[in-house]
């Protein structure tokens, strides 16, 4: 059942990396860690970064400690109401629950949740010991859902079942199979969509939710940064879906388009041209002069407010040259971004990238751009050096590899404090590019101690 | 006294303490020079470990996986150890490789020990068996430090002036450097294990390294065995301490915790007896300031309640030191168990999460634990000492120092302090 899945989302077709595969699996989400490497998050990571910013549900890991233990609290969504998310909860099998069996621990657990913490559902993830050893978790759940009458979601991706892409399309299956379709939703608008893959990091959601809230677009289910659980169950409801610069979740966008007929558009929210065109291409959508009208008045006001806001930092970061490190496919729209306040992009990854991203980075880039196709920190020095590059931009994890390297650092990734999206994004990105770039340790921190000048 | 250890009753884990063994031996692994540890595991686990270690740290961490897939894991992971090894010889050029088991691996039952015998090896590889689904982060720590012991120092003459030094899980860099400078001050030779003094106190290093970049070499470590003192720090150090009487007829002495005044006088005392040197002029006068700010502080700790949160050895370092000071002790939580607890001057002490934690603290005046209480000191609007791991929200994490005289004043300090604001708002 799972191996199905697993298969069918490995060759999702609206996905790009598939397109150059043929009937063969998708590369990118299959894609193994190799044995002897240090590695990225494994399907329950990307499982739970998709499913966890659902803000009034429990997050129940069945597991021994590691998965939940060290991972609890870790991401950086927010929440402008219940906290429920960040409580880690896990089964936290022993030794002893892994000879008898854990089915009635997890029972157990999910019960007490239920009773001590009113969540709208709980989302339950089955971790790889539970699924070596064969329990049948999705069994559990369905009999807590009838006897507890609340959704019980079983999310079945194990860490070892792949990457953490993959994890990202197994919580949308998860979302398609127990909670989209199942909820009625309150009056609608005229012009309503949903966001998928956005995840609300650093509460940078809401810089967009505003801008079509003057609009007049009703934001119907935001999958799943900030997100109720109320609101995903009527998801179905809307008339198109933003699928936000990621791949992660087209099978959510593809088959809700299968099922109810609702069609998707992929946007980013990085940058100042990717936002207006994003804009403009759900104006264009909705074919309403009315719309288009105000989209275009939005954009121009937003554009000169920026110009304004932008221009000492466009001055002291223009021709700047960077590489970026995203584990890839955020890397075109950072691109943009980067380019609209006049930093020249140098070389980037294209790990994780599209045959279509990769083309659209080419583009971006220009023919001197260099593209990192492997990659470990020796690697991105190297590239750094050659290329003379100002900064690196990458996730969190490879921050010390270029901080150790003396070289002015910033973090995109999942556990960073500010959010860049949208315009107002636009001026935080600026600031902390300027903060970084310019800071006077690096000249002090390059400067070799008193004893170590050799005066010849 | 007498007390309670009790063990949570709620059927699931809520706001965990617990964290992995294989971070713990991680940990461990890391106080070694140029060592790389590397989990026999699914990717997911050893990333997860990472990021909490650069959290915490802020600094670059290796840590490598054997990257058990789905069917690896059925079939067994022979190949993917052997070839993880082979490969991060080739390519890391690591001193030693430090191997932890995790719970996919250990749940499969796989004989690691039996596959590394059948491998030609360069270099020495530490094995340790670290299941998740046991222990936490000490647990997997001191698995860690006796899998060391137990197989890389070497017999020989005694050297007279040499000492080891097993260091406890709950030892930041920072303190790991007071305490061998405290050696070193009665002409003594200390060597710990682990190191984590010049691994990970954090340090602007020439150039990047996939290793581990200080923290005891395996020359040291090979010679360590003909020391002719060892002191073992913390409780949790116990069995390593046995296991090298043992080995090397060295007989250890336990200190369970370094942290207080009658704690930082027995090591002193200790170590004029070995060194037949007297005091070194500063320890002195570091106690006379420890003294001073003893009589300053107790106004702010007599009678106050403090709710902890730690693993054992830190929880009953602290909680002696506490009510050294007239504080009370007003619920201990640990994550796992250990002897200590039995001897935590409290009445109650509970096997379980930050959830019991935050039950058991209404009322209190002070918080101790990780950086994942922040939100529990919030609601319940008491003031937080931030200790132990993870702390991912104050800086300086490598250099803090509880330890010693020094030591002891600075926490004093970092307790009043707190508790003046909190009387202040
Ligand atoms: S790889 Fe498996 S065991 Fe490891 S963290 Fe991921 S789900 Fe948990």
């Amino acid at each position: 059942m799972l191996q199905a899945k697993i298969n069918q989302l490995l060759t999702e077709p609206a996905c790009g990396h598939n397109h150059h595969h043929g009937d063969k699996k998708n590369r990118s989400c299959s894609q193994q860690a190799k044995p002897g490497s240090a590695q990225g998050g494994c399907a329950f990571d990307g499982a739970s970064i998709t499913l966890v910013p659902i803000t009034d549900c429990a997050h129940l890991v069945h597991g021994p400690i590691a998965c939940a233990g060290n991972s609890w609290g870790g991401r950086g969504s927010l929440s402008s109401g219940s906290n429920l998310f960040q409580t880690g909860f896990t089964t936290d099998l022993s030794e002893q629950d892994i000879i008898m069996g854990g089915e009635k621990r997890l029972y157990q657990s999910i019960k007490y949740i239920a009773q001590n913490y009113q969540p709208a559902g709980i989302f339950v993830y089955c971790t790889c010991v539970p699924a070596l050893t064969g329990e049948d978790v999705e069994a559990v759940c369905k009999t807590a859902r009838e006897k507890l009458n609340l959704p019980v979601i079983p999310v079945m991706a194990p860490g070892f079942v792949g990457s953490k892409n993959l994890g990202n399309r197994l919580a949308g299956e998860a979302l398609l199979d127990y909670v989209i379709g199942t909820g009625e939703p309150p009056t609608l608008g005229k012009f309503v969509i949903n966001l998928i893959g956005e995840y609300n990091i650093a509460g940078e959601m809401w810089n967009v939710l505003s801008l079509f809230e003057r609009l007049g677009i009703q934001v119907l289910a935001k999958m799943t940064g900030d997100a109720r659980y109320q609101e995903i169950t009527y998801a179905h409801h809307a008339h198109l879906n933003l699928v936000i610069c990621s791949k992660a979740l087209l099978n959510v966008a593809r088959k809700m388009q299968e099922r109810y007929g609702i069609p998707f558009i992929e946007c980013s929210f990085y940058g100042i041209s990717d936002m207006n065109q994003c804009l403009r291409q759900i104006a264009q959508h909705f074919q309403d002069p009315e719309l288009t009208a105000k989209v275009e008045a939005l954009i121009a006001e937003e554009t000169q407010k920026l110009d304004q806001a932008l221009a000492p930092y466009r001055a002291q970061l223009a021709g700047k040259k960077i590489v970026l490190y995203t584990g890839g496919v955020k890397s075109w729209s950072v691109i943009s971004a980067a380019q609209d306040l006049g930093i020249k992009v140098v070389a980037t990854s294209t790990k994780k990238s599209t045959a279509e991203d990769k083309a659209r980075i080419k583009e971006l880039l220009g023919t001197d751009g260099i593209t990192i196709e492997g990659g470990g920190a020796k690697e991105l020095l190297e590239v750094i050096r050659r290329t003379k590059a100002d900064m690196l931009i990458a996730g969190g994890r490879n921050q010390y590899t270029a901080l150790k390297a003396r070289i002015p650092f910033l973090d995109i990734n999942q556990e960073r404090h500010k959010g860049y999206a949208g315009y107002e994004g636009m001026i935080t990105l600026a600031q902390e590019l300027t903060n970084a770039l310019y800071s006077p340790i690096w000249a002090q921190i390059r400067q070799p101690a008193p004893w170590e000048v050799d005066d010849e | 006294m007498m007390n309670k250890v009790m063990v949570t009753s709620k059927p699931v884990a809520v706001k965990p303490l617990k964290l992995s063994q294989p971070l713990g031996a991680a940990l461990a692994f890391l106080g070694i020079k140029g060592a790389i540890p590397l989990f026999h595991g699914s990717q997911g686990c050893t990333a997860f470990a990472k990021v909490m270690l650069v959290r915490h740290y802020r600094e670059a961490i290796p840590l490598a996986t054997t990257a058990l897939s789905e069917v690896s894991t059925i079939l067994g992971g022979e190949d993917n150890i052997k070839q993880s090894l082979k490969v991060l010889i080739e390519q890391s050029h690591p001193k030693l490789i430090g191997l932890c088991s995790t719970a996919l691996s250990e749940a499969r039952g796989e004989d690691v020990a039996g596959i590394l015998r059948t491998c030609e090896l360069p270099i020495p590889v530490v094995y340790a068996n670290t299941p998740d689904f046991y222990g936490s982060l000490s647990d997997g720590y001191s698995r860690a430090v006796e899998a060391i012991v137990k197989t890389i120092p070497q017999e020989g003459a005694l050297h007279t002036r040499q000492v080891t030094l097993l260091i406890g899980s709950d030892l930041t860099p920072g303190e790991v450097a007071d305490l061998k400078q405290l050696v070193r001050d009665f002409h003594l030779l200390p060597i710990a294990i682990p190191d984590l003094s010049t691994s990970m106190d954090g340090h602007l290093a020439d150039s990047y390294q996939g290793v581990s970049t200080g923290g005891v070499t395996l020359e040291e470590l090979q010679v360590s065995g003909r020391s002719a003192f060892v002191l073992a720090i913390g409780e949790s150090m116990r069995q390593a301490g046995k296991i090298w009487q043992e080995r090397f007829q060295v007989p250890y002495k336990l200190f369970p915790t370094v942290t207080g005044l009658e704690a930082s006088d027995c090591l002193i005392q200790c170590l004029m007896e070995w060194s037949g040197c007297g005091v070194p002029a500063q320890y002195p006068w570091q106690r006379r300031q420890l003294l001073d700010a003893m009589l300053d502080t107790h106004f702010y700790l007599g009678g106050k309640r403090i709710a902890l949160a730690l693993e054992p050895d830190l929880l009953y370092g602290i909680s002696q030191f506490l009510v050294s000071m007239g504080a009370m002790i007003q619920v201990a939580v640990s994550p796992t168990r250990s002897p200590q607890l039995e001897k935590l001057p409290c009445e109650q002490v509970i096997i379980g999460d930050l959830h019991d934690l935050e039950t058991h603290a209404q009322g209190a005046d002070l918080l101790i634990t990780n950086s994942r209480g922040a939100g529990i000191a919030k609601t319940l609007g008491i003031p937080l000492l931030r200790l132990g791991f993870p702390i991912f929200d104050r800086l300086g994490n490598g250099l803090r120092s509880y330890v010693g005289y020094r030591g002891t004043t600075q926490l004093l300090f970092d307790l009043g302090n707190l508790l003046i604001e909190a009387e202040t708002h």
